[in-house]
């Protein structure tokens, strides 16, 4: 037996991963072909074998990292083949795995290309995982039988979807149950939909759209959403926004909107309940010194939710200005990290897509979320006469495991006393 | 001892192409008949992804960077994600660096060396940063990487090399995460510089071979 080592790359080089296997516990090896790979400082060096014989042993498995002279393998001469098998069949896990993994794969076999356990690269992963191929179905084509970019794009160009068809309909339905609560989200809606036909598209999802959908999913599994709904006389602010506006426009650049008087009345009203600007830890309660409110932001194609930091300091004119900056800025995808971290409590204006009232998506750790619908004139009842008023429905879903029936509808009826009752100057 | 060194401008080309010259020569060496080669190529755009790449670290999904008309493409050199485009001065050298030295990070840290003394003629300080190999300008927080290094060794023949940023649309960099490191990207145009691209092979010629000790350029 010789023993390959992890070469010594030069003076400062101390340890190298070792990134690639180029053969297969079991292979034949001839002296100077290339047996594997490791990457030391952005470069990568191909090491080739010692001496010919049979690979017998590989020690370092791909992706770990080893100091120099360290042993990776050993090669067992040519003539020693008989006694090196049974050592080869041993350590052999490498080799192994995905072979024994295939029938395993099968039976889930939609989302397969998660589950497949052979070597891969980056960019086959990426594809398979964007076009959700099943990789246990495809025969590769590329060193030790891994498979190539060019082996799925083929796969996906003769996309072999009369094959897939029958193995998604029954068996996946009945298996289906068992599988983890825990399944992609992104996954699961590809257990019931239809395999592609000509009828049909498939177009992966951005980067953006799957985290949204892992954070949505997310939210609906951890917490207890309720959503309470509020009718809410605007009048007094419109009419505050409508003496106000021009000279607003005129100071500041910017236009007055509704958005930031009930950003300032959530503010007001997160102050006097707290357990609504709080987190779930475990059986902890975390409390947040600090009101910082996510405003949702629409995208062309998702959305995001940058934050207006101790919101509770700043008057019409500051939340203004932060919404107008945030959202130009979600817009242009200039938000710094920070400013879409640390929201303690978030509003979503879905009433300026015309919606009367929707019931939002708690903006997970949060635990209360604002909708604001849509502002609009109405025939109303006032001192048993019939009046115009602006009006508006709010509705704030909450989690029930920490905010109660009671609370949440206290914290809603503070929002629209405030509303209703606006009294603070706005420049 | 002398010690020569064909430069060859191969204009604007293919990524895949040009990695096929890089591979006739590169056998020519290893088969010890052949010449140490500098080869400069601008390619059109195309990321490529190395050995040690994480395919989260490309930000949107292959089709549409193929529809941007953005090549993507898996290659074996060190490093992981980055960008090649039109306005990118890349230098690939083919060598054999046991004529020079079967050293690992003086080859790495002679590259850096070489982009570093080119940007200094063209009046940009820049430097090395600690464990993020590569060429980088600023300091703190403006600090920015200028230009990046990837390469492969195949018996100690050397593949790949580095992607100089002269007057590179940095948009593109903004699908991917370059390197897998989550920091700005510049170029010699960005810090006001307006270089032309022969202007700054020819500087980088000069002091690869003061660097790597070459005594004469053969022109093929």
């Amino acid at each position: 037996m010789t023993d390959v080592v992890m070469p010594q790359m030069g003076e400062s080089i101390v340890e190298g991963t070792l990134t690639r296997w180029l053969k297969k516990a079991g292979d034949a090896v001839v002296r100077d072909e290339p047996l594997f790979e490791i990457s030391t400082d952005k470069v990568d060096t191909e090491i080739p074998a010692p001496i010919s014989g049979i690979l017998a042993e590989i020690l370092v498995t791909e992706g770990n990292t080893v100091a120099v002279n360290s042993i990776v393998a050993r090669i067992a001469a040519e003539g020693a083949a008989p006694a090196a098998a049974p050592a080869a069949a041993a350590p052999a896990p490498v080799a192994a795995a995905p072979v024994a993994a295939a029938p395993v794969a099968a039976a889930p076999a939609v989302t397969a290309s998660v589950e497949y356990a052979g070597p891969l690269s980056p960019l086959v992963r990426k594809i398979a995982r964007e076009n959700n191929v099943d990789l246990t179905k495809i025969t590769g084509t590329g060193a030790g039988g891994r498979i190539t970019k060019d082996d799925v794009e083929g796969y996906l160009k003769g996309a072999a979807p009369v094959a897939a068809a029958p193995v998604a309909a029954a068996p996946i339905a009945a298996a289906k149950p068992a599988a983890p609560v825990s399944a992609s989200p992104v996954s699961a809606p590809a257990v019931s939909s239809p395999a592609p036909t000509a009828k049909t598209r498939v177009e992966p999802m951005s980067n953006m759209r799957i985290k949204i959908a892992e954070h949505m999913v997310m939210s609906k599994r951890v917490s207890a959403h309720v959503t309470t709904v509020h009718r809410v006389d605007m009048t007094k602010v419109a009419k505050a926004r409508a003496k106000n506006k021009d000279e607003f426009a005129a100071r500041h650049g910017m236009s007055l909107t509704f958005l930031p008087f009930v950003a300032r009345a959530a503010a007001e009203a997160l102050r006097h309940f707290p357990l609504v600007n709080a987190s779930i830890d475990g059986n902890n309660v975390i409390f947040h010194n600090e009101v910082n409110i996510g405003i949702a932001v629409a995208l062309d194609g998702g959305l995001i939710v940058p934050v207006i930091r101790n919101a509770d300091e700043k008057n019409v004119v500051g939340l203004q200005r932060s919404i107008v900056d945030l959202a130009a800025r979600a817009r242009a995808r200039q938000l710094k990290p920070d400013e879409i971290q640390g929201g303690t409590f978030s509003i979503t204006n879905f009433g300026s897509f015309g919606s009367v009232f929707a019931t939002p998506v708690i903006n997970q750790p949060q635990v209360a979320i604002l909708g604001v619908g849509t502002v609009e004139k109405v025939a109303a009842v006032v001192d048993d006469g019939i009046a115009i008023r602006s009006q508006c429905y709010l509705a704030l879903t909450f989690d029930h495991r920490l905010i109660d029936g009671a609370l949440g509808d206290q914290f809603t009826g503070k929002v629209k006393s405030i509303l209703e009752n606006w009294s603070e100057e706005v420049l | 001892m002398l010690r020569s060194i064909a430069i060859r401008d191969l204009g604007c080309l293919g990524y895949a192409e040009a990695l096929q010259a890089q591979h006739e020569i590169e056998a020519e060496l290893k088969q010890g008949r052949g010449q140490d080669h500098l080869l400069f190529v601008e390619h059109p755009h195309v990321v490529t992804i190395g050995r040690n790449g994480q395919e989260d670290n490309i930000l949107t999904s292959v089709a549409f960077l193929e529809q941007q008309g953005v090549e993507v493409h898996e290659t074996d050199r060190g490093g992981d994600v980055t960008y090649h485009g039109p306005g990118q001065v890349v230098g690939y050298p083919v060598m054999d660096l046991r004529t020079w030295k079967r050293d690992v990070g003086a080859y790495v840290r002679g590259i850096e060396q070489v982009l570093i003394d080119t940007l200094e003629e063209f009046g940009i300080p820049s430097r090395r940063i600690q464990g993020l190999t590569g060429v980088w300008t600023g300091e703190g927080d403006d600090a920015a990487k200028i230009a990046a290094i990837g390469v492969h060794l195949s018996r100690w023949v050397s593949t790949h090399g580095w992607a100089l940023n002269v007057a590179t649309d940095l948009k593109y960099f903004g699908y991917i995460v370059p390197c897998g490191l989550n920091r700005p990207v510049t170029s010699m145009e960005r810090l006001g510089v307006r270089a032309g691209m022969d202007e700054v092979k020819a500087a980088l010629s000069r002091h690869f071979l003061r660097v790597f000790e070459f005594t004469e350029i053969l022109n093929d």
